[in-house]
């Protein structure tokens, strides 16, 4: 084998042919991997996003300075309003990479302020996604972020009775733990991915407490087969499962947005009457993977290693773990 | 009376000493140190495989247990030191000399035992030079293998991991020395014969499986935005003006970036079947997403990789598959064909000075040099053209396009700071203050300065056939380096000039536009995903596994 | 906190009419930059706000070879900085700049 064709292409690589930002199908691109705000610019229909408090607004937090750290203009959340396939709707993003995507002074106003405006005014869009990428409270706003959680889920729960849609979807790097995790579970439905977590404690907090026997936060794949969105999605413990992709995610929240249950009490004791045998069902469970069995799901130690269309299309066989008991 | 047959009568006298121990060739595990007494000599050279990535751990544990006042003062000629038990027989006095080629696990150990002065260091060598001196002047006495099974002969059958036991075995048995096998199971069948039986005198069958050691798996999800934007610059800029189609990759994020962008962002740029058709390449995981896509013709492996056997084997129009349908490796082979038969190397390094010598050695490592010195120089025994052998040589050379031998792409991509902030860049390589230190003929030089032709960072591609002469090199090399003290001790106007001449780009002047610099852009985001392109057939180890 | 505010000239005016962009992050070795439009065609101006003191030289000299290869003029680039290294500084430099040359 020679090299066949003459290697003069220098110029032409330099006249600057635009490779462009589309180079890679956006569609394809991965959740996990995206900033807050690109999956805000690469969500909904092109052009549709107007951001609220954007970063030229500079709406930074007061208190991380003291602590010599550096604040972000936006506070590690996005919030605004866009269209998603035709819907009109209201959205939070959090930025898993900044502080961890915590709950704090400003970027939990941004959060609470968002909800009660769908909360009071009718002619605003009637859903609200929240993408959720936050470990919890940010600690050096420990009082503030306690507070906007309380506030964030208050919201929730007021904005649902309203008759607001509220859909939290879970896929980034910083999963939802803590104030995100109770936030999770007060929404009308939940999206998640394969590498989405969602739990109150992490997985480090439990280790620190009960000891390595307990849990062992190092073991990710222990940690993924309990935290994980396969085990979320399979428990109930989320709605709908997305591939780990924009289209993924556009499809579930679409099909959550339609899916979404009515907020009564009805629901709130249906729910409490099914994690109740939940409970008692998987009490003997030592392993994510026993749950499943239990599950009656085939092969549960296949799940892991699966690839996202194989599980969902076993999700779409196994109708039993479908149900919004969380 | 001259004696002629001196070495095969020592021969049979230590095969006498071992055949007690064994039934046929087969030696029991419990016996193994006892056997390594009864045939090793003081003195002796011994090649304890010890490649890059199959150990013959229960064999190197044996013969560490070994009788200080029986084996002493051996010789080491072997490719890799890569486990505890090969320092350890230095440690303890069995061995005391060493001629070796990589010791990527062990290089801060190897660093240690020579500060120490417990090793007598002979040379580090290229993988190639080091077999090359086993039939010279390196012969092993006795060669330690390592293979999956064996039958009663002495067969031996090695899956993917054939590695370097071929060479071995053969200067070791054909000049009279013994031979010992450890395999993880004895049958009667073998699937293939990778060493005939006559050549292996002695068989252990081990309670444990060997050791390999995962060497070229690269996670995804730990390639940086830079390494991005370098292997954007590298397919724009070196890959598709030279066409690039039979080349070897290093092993490194920054290569497995590349590798990650040949289905996205080299698939837009048009360049599938214009580059990247034929390796020379270990078995990289990163590489599934091109090879799926059809961007790949085929690939020879120096050795294999932990949990791509099934890939592999249901790939055999991609790879060298054995009889038995499993991928077959050969070191030896293999770096000759990336000797000769690529046309680009491309690696990662430490450190590079002023002339461009660049180096992986530093103040309290010595990783070795493993294949990069043989696959980054410039054969000189080359002598068939292609079309990015003769660019280049026409870049260095500006004599009669008839008369001047062509010239191999030397790559070498690095970041301007490497870890903990060190400046890749420096004015003097640390091998040549540790080779004033330990009194070293030769200072450790991975890739001479008049091998590499050009240098790749963030800043952007050094190209150095374009330079004349010794201070546009330096200009150039400092054009690229960034904000350490080389790069900013450059000559403004100098590095300008060369950027004229195309002899330094810069990513705008490659069209690289920074906003597809991002980590979406990679065709796999996380081993998972290797695993998905590959169908389920690539099975990652478990160091790998976080799902 | 360490406070740089810094000024050039640059040849001429950024182009395109995008108004304003954001890039990157503010997280460990990663930074954010808020790029602005400004009446005054011809200046640039960079404010960093980091966390890592004393690295004044080098964040003048990437700032000036930016301005060097980017020509943003009529530009305010403001950074929050987690730590990011030149590389990382000059490749979100170059992606605000690209950002706003487009649409």
């Amino acid at each position: 084998m020679t090299g066949t064709h003459a290697s003069n292409q220098r110029s032409s690589s330099s006249s600057a042919e635009s490779a462009g930002s589309k180079v890679l199908d956006q569609a394809g691109m991965s959740w996990f991997l995206a900033t807050a705000r690109h999956r805000v610019e690469n969500l909904f229909e092109p052009g549709s996003f107007v951001e609220f408090l954007p970063p030229s607004e500079r709406v930074v937090s007061p208190h991380l300075d003291t602590f010599g750290l550096p604040s972000a203009f936006d506070d590690g959340v996005i919030v605004g309003r866009a269209r998603l396939d035709g819907t009109d709707v209201l959205v939070a993003a959090q930025e898993g990479q900044f502080m961890g995507g915590t709950f704090a002074e400003v970027s939990g106003a941004k959060l609470v302020g968002l909800l009660r405006a769908a909360r009071d005014n009718a002619e605003l869009p009637r859903a609200v996604l929240l993408l959720l990428d936050s470990g919890g409270v940010r600690l050096q706003e420990a009082n503030a972020g306690e507070l906007a959680v309380a506030e964030v889920m208050r919201a929730v729960t007021e904005a649902r009775s309203a008759g607001v849609v509220v859909v939290a979807a879970v896929g980034g790097r910083a999963g939802a733990f803590g104030g995100a995790g109770l936030t999770a579970a007060t929404c009308s439905a939940i999206v998640v991915s394969e590498q989405g977590r969602i739990g109150v404690t992490g997985p480090e907090v439990i280790e620190t407490n009960k000891g390595v026997e307990e849990f062992d936060s190092k073991d990710k794949a222990l940690v993924w087969s309990v935290v994980g969105g396969r085990n979320r999605r399979l428990l109930g413990g989320a709605d709908i499962y997305a591939e780990d992709s924009f289209d993924g995610f556009r499809k579930a929240i679409g099909e959550a947005l339609k899916r979404a249950s009515p907020f009564s009490l009805k629901s709130l004791r249906a729910e409490q009457k099914r994690l109740a045998k939940r409970a008692k069902r998987f009490a003997a469970c030592e392993q994510a993977v026993d749950m499943w069995k239990e599950l009656r799901v085939p092969d549960p130690a296949a799940i892991r290693d699966m690839d996202d269309a194989s599980f969902i299309a076993l999700l779409e066989k196994h109708g039993e773990t479908s149900h919004d008991a969380r | 009376m001259t004696v002629w047959d001196g070495q095969k009568n020592e021969r049979e006298r230590r095969l006498r000493d071992g055949r007690h121990l064994a039934k046929g060739k087969v030696v029991a595990s419990a016996d193994a140190t006892r056997l390594l007494e009864a045939i090793i000599r003081p003195g002796d050279r011994v090649c304890l495989e010890g490649d890059n990535q199959k150990q013959a751990d229960f064999l190197a544990q044996a013969l560490v247990q070994a009788d200080k006042s029986r084996i002493h003062d051996l010789h080491i000629v072997q490719s890799g030191i890569v486990l505890p038990e090969h320092l350890d027989l230095f440690e303890k006095g069995i061995a005391t000399k060493l001629d070796y080629s990589y010791s990527g696990p062990q290089g801060g150990a190897v660093a240690r035992l020579l500060n120490s002065g417990k090793v007598e260091l002979g040379a580090i060598h290229t993988y190639i030079e080091l077999f090359a001196r086993y039939f010279v002047d390196l012969t092993p006495h006795v060669a330690i293998t390592v293979a999956r099974q064996a039958d009663r002969d002495g067969n031996l059958y090695m899956g993917p991991n054939v590695e370097d036991s071929p060479v071995v075995v053969e200067a070791t048995a054909f000049k009279q020395g013994i031979v010992v096998a450890q395999v993880n199971e004895i049958v009667a069948k073998l699937p293939r014969v990778d060493v005939p039986g006559d050549r292996v005198d002695f068989i252990i069958e081990t309670p444990q499986p060997f050791y390999v050691e995962p060497l070229f798996t690269r996670d995804p999800a730990a390639i940086t935005e830079t390494q991005i934007l370098m292997a954007m610059m590298t397919l724009k800029g070196i890959y598709q003006p030279y066409g690039i189609k039979r080349l070897n990759h290093g092993i490194g994020f920054n290569t497995a970036a590349i590798e990650l962008l040949l289905p996205t962002y080299a698939e837009k740029l048009g360049l599938k079947g214009e580059i990247c058709t034929h390796f020379a390449l270990n078995p990289h995981p990163t590489l599934i997403p091109a090879i799926e896509t059809g961007w790949v013709t085929q690939i020879h492996s120096f050795g294999s990789e932990v949990g791509m056997d099934a890939y592999m084997a249901a790939r055999p129009d991609i790879y060298f598959l054995g009889r038995d349908g499993a991928m077959a490796s050969n070191r030896m082979y293999c770096q000759v064909a990336g000797l000769y038969a690529t046309d680009l190397f491309i690696g990662a390094t430490l450190q590079i000075d002023l002339a461009g010598n660049s180096s992986t050695v530093t103040q309290d490592r010595i990783a070795g040099f493993g294949g990069a010195p043989n696959m980054g120089s410039d054969p000189h025994g080359r002598r068939h053209p292609t079309d990015p052998w003769l660019k280049a040589g026409r870049e260095a050379s500006s004599a009669h396009p008839k008369l001047s031998r062509g010239k191999k792409l030397v790559v070498q991509m690095i970041e301007t700071f490497g870890k903990g902030l060190s400046p890749s860049f420096v004015e003097k390589l640390d091998a040549l203050s540790l080779a004033e230190k330990l009194k070293m003929e030769l200072a450790p030089v991975m890739v001479y300065a008049d091998d590499v032709t050009h240098i790749v960072t963030e800043e952007g591609i050094a190209n150095l056939l374009l330079c004349r002469d010794a201070d546009e090199r330096e200009q150039a090399i400092r054009g690229v380096a960034g904000y350490t003290e080389v790069g900013r001790g450059r000559n403004k106007r100098k590095v300008e000039e060369l950027r004229a001449r195309k002899a330094i780009l810069r990513p705008e002047d490659l069209g690289v536009n920074p906003l597809d610099v991002q980590l979406s852009m990679l065709a796999a985001r996380s081993v998972k995903d290797l695993m998905t392109w590959s169908g389920g057939l690539y099975d990652p180890p478990a160091k790998f596994r976080n799902w | 906190m360490q406070t740089l505010k810094l000024r050039h000239r640059a040849v001429g005016p950024l182009k395109g009419k995008r108004n304003t962009g954001i890039v990157g992050v503010v997280a460990s070795g990663n930074c954010e930059a808020l790029f602005e439009r400004t009446p005054s065609e011809k200046t640039c101006e960079v404010d960093i706000r980091t966390s890592v003191v004393g690295f004044d030289e080098v964040w003048k000299l990437v700032v000036a070879d930016f301005v060097e290869r980017a020509s943003p003029g009529g530009i305010r680039v403001s950074i929050n900085d987690g730590g990011a290294t030149p590389d990382v500084v000059m490749l979100r430099l170059m992606q605000g700049a690209a950002l706003m040359e487009g649409n």
